[in-house]
Formats: C-alpha cells, sequence, structure tokens
C-alpha cells in the first residue's frame, strides 16, 4: 500500500503531540534548577534526592502494594463472574451486564463520594482496607468485560464433552475454561493495574492517613511546588513500562516468527 | 455450579488475607503510630542533604508516623470533619483553627509535655484566631503580598489596586482560593477581611467579579513557572514562595500592599479524636525543636516562627526583609479570624459562581443536553429493535 506525504505528515504529528509531553518530563528530570520550563544545565541531582525522599517513596510503594493487591482481587472476581455470566439465560445475562456497566459508565467522582459516604456510614476507618475495596469495586467490570468476548469465542461444547468424559466443575474451569480465556484474563488483570497506579479521584475520597498513594502525593504538592523528584519518578516508572512493552512485542514477534516457521515447513512437507 | 461458588469464595478470602498482610505492613514494628497531616512540601524530608524529620522522630521514640499531604485547608477540614479518618497531629492555617476551635473539633494541648513552646516567638502565640493560645502551636508563618516583574512594569507598584488595571490586562494572576482571594477584594474596597457582613462579602464579590476579564489564570503553584517565565507580570503570592521564585528571576520584585495585608499563620493542632494525644503533644514538642524548626523552615522556606531556630538561619535569610519585614510593616498586618460557618460558605458559593460564570452560559444547556443524549440513544435503541423486527 503506498502513503501520500499528507497521511505521512498527519500520523507523525499525532504520534509527536501524543508523545512529546513525556519527552519533556523526562528532559527537565534532568534539569539543574527547579524550573519547569528553563533547561539550566544538565543533573542527576534529581534522581538521588529521589532516593532519600521518604516521603515520595513511601507513597510509591503504597501505590504499587494498593495495585498489586487489587488487580489480584479484581482479576479472580472478574474472571468468576464473567465465567457465572457466560452461563446465565440470555435475560439474566443482559440484566448482568447492565449492572456490570454501571461503574464503568458511572463518573468516578460519583462513585468516589458514594463510596467515601457508604465507608463512613459503617463507620469503617479509612487506609488501606477502604482504598482496596473502593479499587477493586471500581475495576472487577474491566476485567469482566475483558474476559467476556474471549469466553464469547470458546466453543460451549467444549465444557460439555469435557464433563460426558468425567470432568467435574473445577477441571473444566481450570483445563478448558481457562486455558481459552487466559488472554482476556490477562489483559484484564494489567488494564486494573494500569488503573489502580493511576488512580486520583477515587482514592481521594477513600484513601486515610496510612494509606497515601503517589498521585494523592503529587497533588499535595501543587499548594507549594511539584517537586522535580516526581519528574525523575515518572521517568523511571516510564522506562520501567516501556521495557514491559518492548518485552512482550518481542515475545509475541519471537512467537509469530515460529508459526511461521512452522508453517512453511508444513508447506514443504 | 456449588464448587464454582467455593473456589470464588476460596478465592475471594485468600485475597483478603493477602491485603490483610499489606496493610500490616507499615505497622509492624511500632506499638503506637501517630497520623500527621501537613501540606505537600512542608517538611523536611531527607532530601536537599536536609534532615528527614519524621525518620528522626521515629528513631527517637519508637513512636511511627503515618504522614500524609494535602493541598489545602479545605481538604484537610473535609477529611477531618468526614469521619473515618482519625489524626492525632494536623497543620492547618489559623482561619481554618479558628474554626476548628469554634466546632469544638480541636483538643486542649497539655503543654506540660511540650516544654519547648518557650522557643516559639511571643508575638507568634495566642493570635487572635487562638486568643487562649490552648489550641495551636505556630509552625510557620508569612505574608500576602504583590509580585512582579520591575523590567516589564514600570509603574509603582504599592496596593492591590493594580490588580485590577486595564493596562495589565491577561498579565495578572490570581489566588484560586477563596479566602485570599476574597481578602485581597475586601482590603482594596478597605474593608477589614475578617468582616462578619453579607453586603461586605457581596460587594467584594462584585469586585472580584469586575476583575476576572483581566485576570490571566487563577493559580495555586502554576504561578512558579508563569512569574519565572515572564508569561505572568504580576500576582497577588505567599512571601516564601515568592523568595523562591526571586532566587530564580533577578527581576522580580515583592512589595507590601499599602492596604494592609494578611498575616497567615500555620500551626499544629490536635483534633479532639486523636487517639494518641499524648504521642501527639511530643511530637509537636519535637517540631519546635531549634534543629527540626531550622530544617523546615530551609525546606519549606517559609519564616520560621522558632526563635532559636531564626538565630541559626543564614545571615542573607535572616536579613531578608520579605520573609521577616521590620515591625512597621508587620504592624500593617492582620491575620484572618473564622468569621462564621454560614458566610465561609456563603463565600464559597460566591466564589464558584465567580469562577463558572460565564455571560453566555444559560443554566438549560446542562439539562437541556442530558435529555437530548436521552432521547437519543432510546430512539436509536427503538429503531435497532424495529429493523431487527423487520428484518425477521
Amino acid at each position: 500500500m503506498k502513503h501520500g506525504l499528507g497521511s505521512k505528515i498527519y500520523v507523525m504529528a499525532v504520534l509527536l503531540f501524543a508523545h512529546i509531553p513525556m519527552f519533556i518530563l523526562i528532559t527537565f528530570s534532568f534539569n539543574k534548577s527547579r524550573s519547569r520550563s528553563h533547561w539550566t544545565g544538565f543533573t542527576f541531582t534529581w534522581y538521588n534526592k529521589l532516593l532519600h525522599n521518604s516521603e515520595i517513596l513511601q507513597a510509591a510503594l503504597n501505590t504499587l502494594v494498593v495495585a498489586v493487591v487489587v488487580s489480584v482481587v479484581a482479576t479472580v472476581l472478574g474472571t468468576v463472574s464473567a465465567v457465572g455470566m457466560y452461563f446465565l439465560s440470555k435475560r439474566l445475562q443482559n440484566v448482568m451486564t447492565i449492572l456490570t456497566n454501571l461503574p464503568i459508565v458511572n463518573p468516578e467522582i460519583v462513585t468516589g463520594v458514594s463510596l467515601m459516604l457508604m465507608f463512613t456510614f459503617l463507620k469503617f476507618n479509612m487506609g488501606f482496607e477502604t482504598l482496596i475495596l473502593a479499587h477493586v469495586i471500581s475495576n472487577v467490570p474491566y476485567v469482566v468485560f475483558s474476559v467476556l468476548p474471549k469466553l464469547k469465542q470458546m466453543d460451549r461444547h467444549l465444557c460439555d464433552v469435557a464433563m460426558d468424559l468425567g470432568c467435574g466443575w473445577l477441571q473444566v474451569f481450570f483445563k478448558v475454561i481457562l486455558p481459552e480465556i487466559s488472554p482476556g484474563v490477562l489483559s484484564g488483570f494489567l488494564i486494573v493495574v494500569a488503573f489502580s497506579l493511576d488512580d486520583f479521584v477515587i482514592s481521594y475520597f477513600t484513601s486515610g492517613p496510612t494509606s497515601q498513594t503517589l498521585p494523592l502525593a503529587i497533588f499535595a504538592m501543587t499548594r507549594k511546588r511539584v517537586s522535580p523528584e516526581i519528574n525523575a519518578l515518572s521517568t523511571i516508572i516510564f522506562m520501567i513500562a516501556l521495557i514491559i512493552i518492548f518485552a512482550m512485542q518481542y515475545r509475541e514477534f519471537q512467537g509469530v516468527k515460529a508459526k511461521q516457521s512452522h508453517a512453511r515447513k508444513g508447506q514443504g512437507s | 455450579m456449588r464448587n464454582l461458588a467455593i473456589l470464588a469464595t476460596g478465592l475471594v478470602l485468600l485475597a483478603v488475607i493477602v491485603a490483610k498482610q499489606s496493610m500490616l505492613y507499615n505497622k509492624k514494628n511500632a506499638k503506637i503510630s501517630i497520623n500527621v497531616s501537613n501540606w505537600g512540601e512542608f517538611m523536611s524530608n531527607g532530601s536537599n542533604s536536609l534532615m528527614n524529620v519524621n525518620y528522626e522522630f521515629e528513631k527517637l521514640t519508637g513512636v511511627h508516623v503515618n504522614y500524609t499531604t494535602v493541598s489545602s485547608n479545605e481538604e484537610a477540614y473535609a477529611k477531618i470533619k468526614g469521619g473515618g479518618v482519625s489524626y492525632d497531629v494536623v497543620i492547618l492555617s489559623d482561619y481554618m483553627i479558628a474554626r476548628m476551635i469554634a466546632e469544638k473539633r480541636l483538643a486542649k494541648l497539655n503543654y506540660a509535655n511540650i516544654p519547648n513552646i518557650v522557643n516559639i516567638m511571643p508575638n507568634l502565640k495566642k493570635l487572635n484566631y487562638d486568643p487562649t493560645g490552648e489550641y495551636s502551636v505556630a509552625y510557620a508563618w508569612g505574608t500576602v503580598g504583590i509580585v512582579y516583574n520591575s523590567k516589564e512594569i514600570k509603574e509603582e507598584v504599592d496596593g492591590f489596586n493594580i490588580l485590577w488595571d486595564e493596562k495589565f490586562k491577561n498579565e495578572i494572576l490570581m489566588f484560586s482560593n477563596p479566602r485570599d482571594a476574597f481578602a485581597i477584594a475586601l482590603r482594596k474596597l478597605n474593608i477589614s477581611f475578617n468582616t462578619r457582613r453579607k453586603e461586605d462579602i457581596l460587594a467584594a464579590a462584585k469586585e472580584l467579579k469586575k476583575q476576572k476579564h483581566l485576570i490571566q489564570a487563577y493559580v495555586m503553584d502554576e504561578i512558579f513557572d508563569k512569574m519565572q517565565t515572564e508569561e505572568a507580570l504580576i500576582a497577588p503570592y505567599y512571601s516564601g514562595d515568592v523568595i523562591n521564585m526571586m532566587n530564580d528571576n533577578q527581576n522580580l520584585k515583592f512589595v507590601f500592599p499599602k492596604e494592609g495585608t494578611n498575616r497567615f499563620v500555620d500551626a499544629a493542632c490536635i483534633p479532639i479524636n486523636a487517639k494518641y494525644k499524648e504521642a501527639a503533644e511530643l511530637y509537636i514538642n519535637f517540631l519546635c525543636e531549634p534543629g527540626v524548626a531550622l530544617n523546615n523552615a530551609l525546606y519549606g522556606n517559609c519564616s520560621t516562627p522558632n526563635i532559636k531556630a531564626f538565630d541559626l538561619l543564614p545571615e542573607n535569610v535572616k536579613n531578608n526583609k520579605v520573609a521577616y519585614p521590620d515591625e512597621q510593616t508587620l504592624k500593617n498586618t492582620q491575620s484572618y479570624q473564622f468569621i462564621s460557618t454560614e458566610l465561609e460558605e456563603f463565600m464559597d458559593s460566591l466564589w464558584v459562581e465567580i469562577m463558572v460564570a460565564d455571560e453566555n452560559n444559560n443554566v438549560w444547556v446542562m439539562p437541556v443536553f442530558i435529555f437530548v443524549c436521552a432521547a437519543a440513544t432510546i430512539s436509536l435503541g427503538v429503531l435497532r429493535s424495529h429493523n431487527k423486527r423487520q428484518r425477521v
């Protein structure tokens, strides 16, 4: 396929627009002064300071713990409920779909405030418990909707066959269903990790004195000035994300190559 | 199906246990942990080769500190009032402390546990937000003044009037929080910013509305970049932060407005529902240690209320007239008082009105928009099911 110059420029413009902010942030994490607009010289000071800043590091650790716990819990709950929904009657499945859609469609601020009201009404102490609960509640639907399509692609009769051959329900789930839907489960898991890591609105209303996450800590800095140490930390996080994406792409690429060579061999014989 | 249910419950239980474990991780070594709330970037935390205050406190006392930061008094207030959270030490500004005292949300301090109170400057004790001095210990202070770019503004800047000058349209920045913004408008009208009359507040709101078309942006921390890069030329701001800006741009100058201005005090206090009041007092006492106060003042770039810490400051900071103005200037300042919950809410609602007001904005736009969306969705759904039926 031939591409005109116009479309090339268009694509370049879009890509630049999407990615330039990140590069500006990375550049300014090496800036000597605190300025976010004037370049005054190259330095690693902010990275060094970051290592000694217990406030930011604690917040980053909190964020990470919450993200890991939430993504595990939400993935398990979401997968199980997706499987449950799949075996419901058409009508009930529609009802469930609507109910699962609600937290996604509902503005985060409404979810956040209502969760806060519920927690105070139930006399919960705001902290890790409430933060994790809140994140799980708002994230389960994403897992459900990334698993459900995979279930629908699956041949339903496989389950019946397995049961006819003597599998119990558990065995069917682990040996037949799970392998079929695992890409959906994995993508659901990753979505939840990403959402939980950067959630601000819901965390704002449901976190407590022990569980300040990174987005909240950064927001609190706006009274004085957001420290360039945050740039340094963001750069590190960005690099980790980049490496993960590269690794995944590489694996996929290897997989495709293996398949192709396999297919070629098949043709040859 | 039953097995599946059992499996699900099992996994949920497992997850709960994992969650519980992770919650315990930052409580494990300390018998007591206190919850502390402060502004962001306001306490020395070990970077800049300064002291890590919370760490030193933990090392000294064995009391664990859960340190959280907020961006505004209102946010801290909402958290304390909302329940579900009990803080042991909160650092708030003067007017919010007055409000909390009026609403009986603060505990009286036991000064037997805070011997370092002697280090606090006498003129920062028993100010009008806490007339008896029973509830709060000053942590930092400063004034609100006008920072402007002397390269671009040749006129003499001496008062808040300049923030209403048509000549500087789109070059002016303004506070994005209601209390500070109203205070400026009230001083411009030569009314005390602790006025308890509704008419005064309405008049100030009118002034702020008049000013809106001149304002480039309502800001908090964006002000640093905007002033340093000369994107904006004039703004009211807190003295300590202005010193930061002046260090980065030599053209910036600071003036104390002739109308008189606000001298703010941020002070530590203990909410009435604090779990460990004694540990909290220990913490406040620790904050009054000269060395600790010095580190905090250097880190946050605010004026210290601590006499001994002041003596330890480098000469150029000590003699900085922006941070430590002379008595004459200070006489022309006032601190915020709590006016009344009702009036503050009135102020908040007027502020929201000023912020969202747009002459061309119609109150019906939102409802009509929602209605049209709903109607479109429903009619699309009906149309689709109709088409489906026809096809069948």
